[in-house]
């Protein structure tokens, strides 16, 4: 028993499980309700009806009004637990209600009906995904549309960051040539200008290029990252020379040289970027408030803003949207967590 | 099985592959034949530079422009030129430690909330990222997943962490039921200066503290075992060990994380802007929001000012980063004030 508790706390065999140990659990298990909690609170609650949402306290699971479908009615009836005068207490499906009196019928024998007072029943529950919060969001709110304009600036500005970045990391690894080490100083240095600080002057450059209420003025000025080209810099400096020169003495044009060798070898380095380019994209915010102001081109990151501004927010509708939007940002993170860690650790990016 | 359902995809992409490398592989052969091998160099660098240009340098070199100019204009030409008087009015103050008196209070109501809001958010993220390094640098079952734990709403987007946190927080929300359970009557959290604040400075806590807790547990795994093993039978306590070996040579990841929290808190806008709007009246509005506000939401739409204000906030940043660079001996490490790029 000791030994499995031991086993367990991962603790050196000559190491007492001893109370720093208990409190490292504690606080880790006290990190796992605090940052897991209201991510699967959220989730949870969107697939609560409307009239779920609006129950004070909430329930943890998603309840809804039970219901029962009976021969010779259309439809699926709404199920109440009635007192009836006699002093019992049955399960009955309500046919119509008029004022405060309400026909009800025992859905195991459909031909007796019932009048009851709406204050003798109360509503059964049952466990219900409220799915329809996530169907009617495509049709209610062109949601399809906000989720393709995501998709296509985060795919398509991804592509151009990975070819351009790959490019300029090419040149500033593999050639020697004039003015490069001031070119890849000048590249660096745009570390050190958030876009928070060009936020106005942007703006102007981006209507002057027509690219307001575009999709591409929002990818355009994000495809050339100083931290990409840091990284497949590093990267491809790691790449023999021997191959390239090879490829010269087969009269390979530079070009063939950088697509057909250079670009495969840094494969694991292309993911790494890859990975956070479609983070950084996906969740982008503030430049795209500032270049989209039709509701057509708005992102999803966009959408939800907007929604959760309005006077009167459907919170079901906009829980959906907001599980749809962290689900891809959360399937990443699961299945590809190891190399955006190693990529943090190396290189500070984020 | 599993290859043959990846082929297409596969076949696809070598042909789009191919495609490419012929349709830029002529013209590109032709200025080989015109530059020579190194200088085709340049070539390379050339779209990544045309777009750094079109998209920071020009633009900075306009937000001098925008700073000295006045008017409601956009156009460069229409604007006339006002020399320091944008930044005149944003510096004009009777007290900068009381908003209310400054000819532009929202402004030095921005400034305080953020020079606030930087100093406790900093301060406790660091100190929380740094106990969460050390608790996950032990020897404990489950670490990679404990990692991902504390990793994970650094993904999210910000406006994913301000909705999580908004229906949570308000008036029939979860803390309230919570609250409730307990016989409390919880407020609405969002509504009230000081709670939305506090508020505003926990949730950037938690959607943040995972990227600096991996930084500094980076940095503890660099440190050599054989020193804790050489104290250990020094038999030197755990706090000793912790302030002669784990501290001091923790310090430049620590000091890196916390320019660099710095560095990013004083450009804090987006989950906040989301959270509370700034709200409730001013209580949490930041440089950031000021500036989008003063050029993007009002409906006179004042560029000089915004400008102004950016300067204002580049200033800063540089200070910071000039820290940063004076701190962190590597130098450029790629390590940068700015998270989407």
């Amino acid at each position: 028993m000791v030994d499995l508790v031991r086993m367990l706390a991962g603790t050196r065999g000559h190491r007492r499980l001893d109370w720093t140990d208990w409190l490292s659990y504690a606080y880790l298990l006290l990190g796992l309700v605090l940052m897991f909690g209201p991510v699967l609170w959220l989730v949870l609650s969107s697939f609560k009806s409307a009239a779920a949402l609006n129950e004070f306290p909430p329930r943890l699971l998603p309840y809804g009004q039970a219901s029962v479908t009976v021969p010779g009615h259309p439809g699926p009836l709404p199920l109440f637990r009635v007192k009836l005068p006699d002093g019992s207490t049955r399960q009955l499906a309500e046919l119509r209600r008029i004022g405060i009196q309400a026909t009800m019928i025992d859905p195991e024998r459909p031909e007796e009906e019932f009048k009851v007072n709406i204050r003798d029943r109360e509503r059964v529950r049952a466990f219900h995904l409220a799915l329809e919060n996530y169907t009617e969001i495509f049709g209610k709110f062109a949601f399809g549309r906000f989720l393709w304009n995501s998709v296509f600036i985060t795919v398509v500005a991804t592509l151009i960051t990975l070819l351009f970045n790959a490019m300029a990391a090419f040149a500033l690894s593999k050639y020697r040539f004039e003015g490069q080490k001031w070119v890849f100083l000048l590249i660096i240095s745009t570390l050190m200008i958030p876009p928070t600080i060009i936020l106005v002057p942007n703006f102007l450059v981006v209507s002057k290029l027509s690219l307001l209420n575009s999709l591409w003025g929002v990818i355009w000025p994000a495809v050339a990252t100083p931290t990409g080209v840091f990284l497949l810099r590093q990267y491809m400096l790691t790449i023999p020379d021997e191959l390239i020169d090879a490829a010269r003495m087969d009269h390979a044009s530079e070009w063939r040289i950088f697509w057909r060798i250079v670009l495969p070898l840094s494969a694991p380095a292309l993911a790494v970027l890859a990975i956070f380019s479609v983070i950084w994209r996906w969740n982008d915010f503030l430049w795209p408030l500032v270049v989209l102001s039709r509701t057509e081109n708005f992102t999803l990151q966009l959408a939800l803003n907007s929604f959760q501004g309005e006077l009167t927010t459907q919170w079901n509708y906009l829980l959906a949207m907001t599980v749809l939007t962290l689900f891809p940002v959360t399937i990443v993170f699961a299945f590809l967590q190891r190399y955006i860690t190693a990529g943090i650790a190396s290189a500070g990016v984020k | 099985m599993l290859a043959s359902s990846r082929l297409p995809l596969r076949a696809l992409a070598v042909a789009i592959a191919t495609v490419a490398l012929n349709a830029v592989e002529l013209p590109m052969r032709a200025l080989q034949r015109l530059l020579g091998v190194p200088r085709i160099g340049w070539v390379f660098v050339t779209p990544n530079l045309v777009v750094l240009g079109l998209f920071t340098f020009l633009p900075i070199v306009i937000d001098f422009y925008y700073a000295f100019t006045g008017g409601v204009q956009l156009d460069l030409r229409a604007r006339p030129f006002t020399g320091w008087e944008n930044l005149q009015t944003l510096f004009e103050c009777g007290s900068y430690l009381d908003p209310s008196t400054c000819r532009k209070d929202l402004f030095w109501r921005a400034v305080h909330n953020t020079a606030w809001f930087a100093l406790l958010q900093v301060g406790l993220m660091v100190v929380l990222s740094l106990v969460t390094a050390l608790v996950l640098n032990r020897k404990i079952l489950g670490r990679g997943f404990f990692r991902g734990v504390f990793f994970y709403p650094v993904l999210l987007s910000p406006v994913v962490v301000a909705l999580i946190w908004k229906w949570i927080l308000q008036r029939e929300g979860l803390l309230n039921a919570m609250l409730h359970s307990a016989g409390i009557a919880g407020p609405v959290w969002l509504n009230e200066p000081g709670w939305a604040f506090s508020w505003s400075v926990f949730v950037s806590i938690w959607a943040h503290m995972g990227f600096y807790t991996l930084i500094l547990l980076a940095g503890l795994q660099a440190i050599p075992a054989d020193l804790y093993e050489a104290a250990e039978m020094d038999s030197a306590s755990p706090w000793r060990r912790f302030y002669r070996i784990t501290l001091p040579l923790l310090m430049p990841n620590l000091l890196v994380v916390l320019v660099l929290a710095v560095i990013r808190a004083v450009q804090m806008f987006d989950e906040i802007f989301v959270l509370t709007g700034g709200g409730p009246g001013s209580a949490t509005l930041f440089i950031v929001q000021f500036i989008y506000q003063t050029a993007f939401a009002e409906s006179i739409r004042l560029y000089g000012l915004a400008a102004a204000a950016s300067l204002v906030l580049a200033t800063t940043l540089l200070a910071l980063t000039v820290v940063q660079l004076r701190i962190s001996r590597q130098g450029l490490s790629g390590k940068a004030g700015r998270d989407d790029g």
